[in-house]
């Protein structure tokens, strides 16, 4: 399974706006940290090793 | 006297002295202060329903510069009910191809393609004086068919009483001042309204540590009609976003955010802006084109509201209740938006139709959508000036990847153009009993679609209207001494069927003299429409 790179996420601004509030009153090394800490969890929701190198690549 | 505080365009409403000026206080339904967009659209449409309406302004036209730019669709079908779009449309500019660039990249192109099946396209480029004056011209062409519309120029406003059930106005003119009375004072008097600092009203929100060099160049040159919008722009000076506009009249509307700690004298002097406009003109052709400078300004900006637009007898409308950033032109479009919503209530009150408890939806309805305005504009200034190290690094992450991809690209935020809000879950819609496209739920502004021979929205005029689709009514529908007109669509459009129906057969709206939709069923039923009428009015018992 390709990893998507065309838009899915519905209401994107309401999207990125929580983004950054959830990073709100975090110094730069908590931000992050925090960063690092989603990232992960991310990957681990999707699980599928493919798809998370597409996404890697995707990234670059 | 009245003081001269800046320059016109045009001059639509010279003074004149007039009889009232010399009589004991004459009393009026609706008294307008301000005669820009919004008071002048709420002016058309009251008159054009039959209600006395007169507008003071303490200028005698429309002020100097190009100030609001861009008219939405919403708006254009707003002022096509009111008989004021053609000209604004043929005289505005349209354009489809915009550029973003990030710092030396361009991130991507987009092309606004036009969606088939209404008769305004998303948006015009038109300079507020001409939006102004096309609504004079309507207001001259209703008074020749009787519409009782006022507008009196160089009356400046200069005290306010608030009585029993009315207001008194002390007016000051070049030949001196008199005193007028009004049962509803309409304050569409601008940002600094005037009038909420006389009622001592508090003006409340975020101001944005920001100042915006616009300049208005004339330019000739062979130049493509494109919007082009800068990240960091690479050429010196510039700030941290630059924008390329087009307006009608061989004018370019160009903006510099410059920051907050500027010397706003130096940043005025004609040779520093043309420095920047060389730059930012030379990046992508390689050439200065020969251009003169029109207009140039420097603003910062603020999103904030009253907490109330109503205060008794006192209505707020346009900036005067609400100020945004002016990234997704939703400033003068929501003005206008104020004023439709305001135009057919205050007329059903004043006609003693509708309690004077509806004026308060008014309030609470726009209040909501001035909300929804603050928050959109809210987060694409959070984005064009990201306030700290992570929010730019997600911004810079977001524009690097949407060269590439196009995921990244609707997360690109320059401003997010207006449309009408949606009154979800206010008291006076309902009910939804058809199922139908979310876009016509109860509480939305009507889209447009081709019907018959022409479009939608032509049958749908300014007043009740029962809109049926696929069926034919079979009993006319009266209710608290509305009659409802009716538009009956037999056999409806693609898109009208796509935009209004769905998957059903057929069904039935009822749509609010402003043209959102109050409710609608599967079925003819002059029972239920008979109720939502009541209800839309505030008379649901």
């Amino acid at each position: 399974m390709p990893v998507t790179l065309t838009p899915n996420i519905p209401d994107q601004d309401g999207f990125y706006d929580e983004l950054l509030r959830a990073h709100e009153g975090l110094s730069k090394e908590q931000s992050d940290a925090f960063n690092a800490r989603l990232i992960l969890v991310l990957c681990n929701h999707i699980g599928d090793r493919d798809v998370i190198r597409a996404a890697l690549a995707a990234a670059k | 006297m009245v003081a001269v505080r800046y320059q016109t365009t045009f001059k639509l409403y010279p003074y004149q002295q007039v009889s009232a000026q010399l009589q004991a206080p004459v009393r009026h339904p609706v008294v307008i202060v301000g005669g820009g967009p919004i008071g002048l659209a709420l002016a058309l449409d009251l008159g054009l329903k039959g209600t006395p309406v007169l507008v003071l302004d303490d200028h005698e036209g429309a002020g100097l510069g190009s100030k609001a730019i861009c008219f939405a669709k919403r708006t254009l079908d707003i002022a096509h009910r009111l008989g004021a779009a053609q000209p604004m449309v043929d005289k505005g500019v349209v354009w489809n191809v915009g550029r973003v660039f990030h710092a030396n990249s361009e991130v991507f192109e987009f092309n606004l393609l036009p969606e088939d099946g209404h008769r305004h396209p998303a948006f015009i480029n038109l300079q507020q004086p001409y939006f102004e004056r096309y609504l004079v011209e309507a207001i001259e062409r209703a008074r020749t068919n009787g519409a009782p519309i006022e507008i009196r120029g160089a009356n400046q406003v200069t005290a306010i009483d608030p009585q029993d059930g009315f207001t008194t106005l002390e007016v000051d003119t070049p030949d001196g001042p008199y005193k007028i009375e009004a049962d509803y004072l309409i304050a569409c008097d601008g940002a600094r309204s005037p009038l909420r600092d006389m009622l001592g009203l508090t003006f409340d929100g975020r101001v944005f540590e920001d100042n915006f060099l616009i300049a208005d160049v004339h330019m000739k040159a062979d130049f493509p009609t494109e919007r082009w919008f800068w990240f960091d722009p690479p050429f010196e000076g510039a700030g941290q976003s630059a924008l390329l506009h087009k307006q009608p009249d061989d004018i370019w509307r160009i903006d510099f955010q410059l920051g907050w700690d500027i010397d706003r004298k130096a940043e005025l002097d004609p040779d520093r802006i043309r420095a920047r406009v060389d730059a930012m003109l030379s990046s992508q052709t390689g050439t200065v084109p020969e251009y003169e400078l029109e207009w140039t300004s420097i603003y910062t900006f603020q999103c904030r509201r009253m907490q109330s637009f109503r205060h008794g007898n006192v209505i707020f409308a346009g900036d005067s209740a609400h100020q945004v950033s002016p990234f997704g032109a939703r400033g003068a479009n929501s003005g206008v938006q104020d004023a439709e919503n305001l135009g057919w209530k205050l007329d059903l009150v004043l006609k003693g139709l509708a309690d004077d408890s509806l004026l308060d939806s008014y309030a609470t309805e726009r209040e909501f959508g001035a909300d929804e305005n603050i928050l959109n504009s809210t987060r694409a200034t959070d984005f064009l000036t990201p306030k700290t190290e992570t929010s730019r690094l997600f911004r810079d992450a977001v524009l690097t990847l949407a060269e590439r991809h196009t995921f990244a690209r609707p997360l690109v935020n320059s401003g997010r153009l207006s449309v009408p809000c949606t009154y979800d879950g206010f008291p006076h819609f309902g009910p939804d009993e058809l199922q139908g496209p979310a876009v016509t739920r109860p509480g939305a502004a009507c889209v447009d679609a081709p019907a018959e021979d022409g479009f939608l929205l032509d049958h749908l005029g300014g007043s009740f209207t029962i809109l049926a689709l696929g069926l034919a009514p079979s009993a006319p529908v009266s209710a608290h001494g509305i009659d409802p007109v009716v538009a009956c669509i037999p056999s409806p459009s693609d898109e009208l069927t796509r935009r209004y129906l769905g998957d059903a057969k057929q069904g039935v709206y009822l749509i609010r003299p402003d043209q959102h939709v109050v409710a609608r069923w599967p079925d003819f039923d002059p029972d239920a429409i008979a109720r939502a009428i009541g209800r839309a009015i505030g008379k649901d018992s």
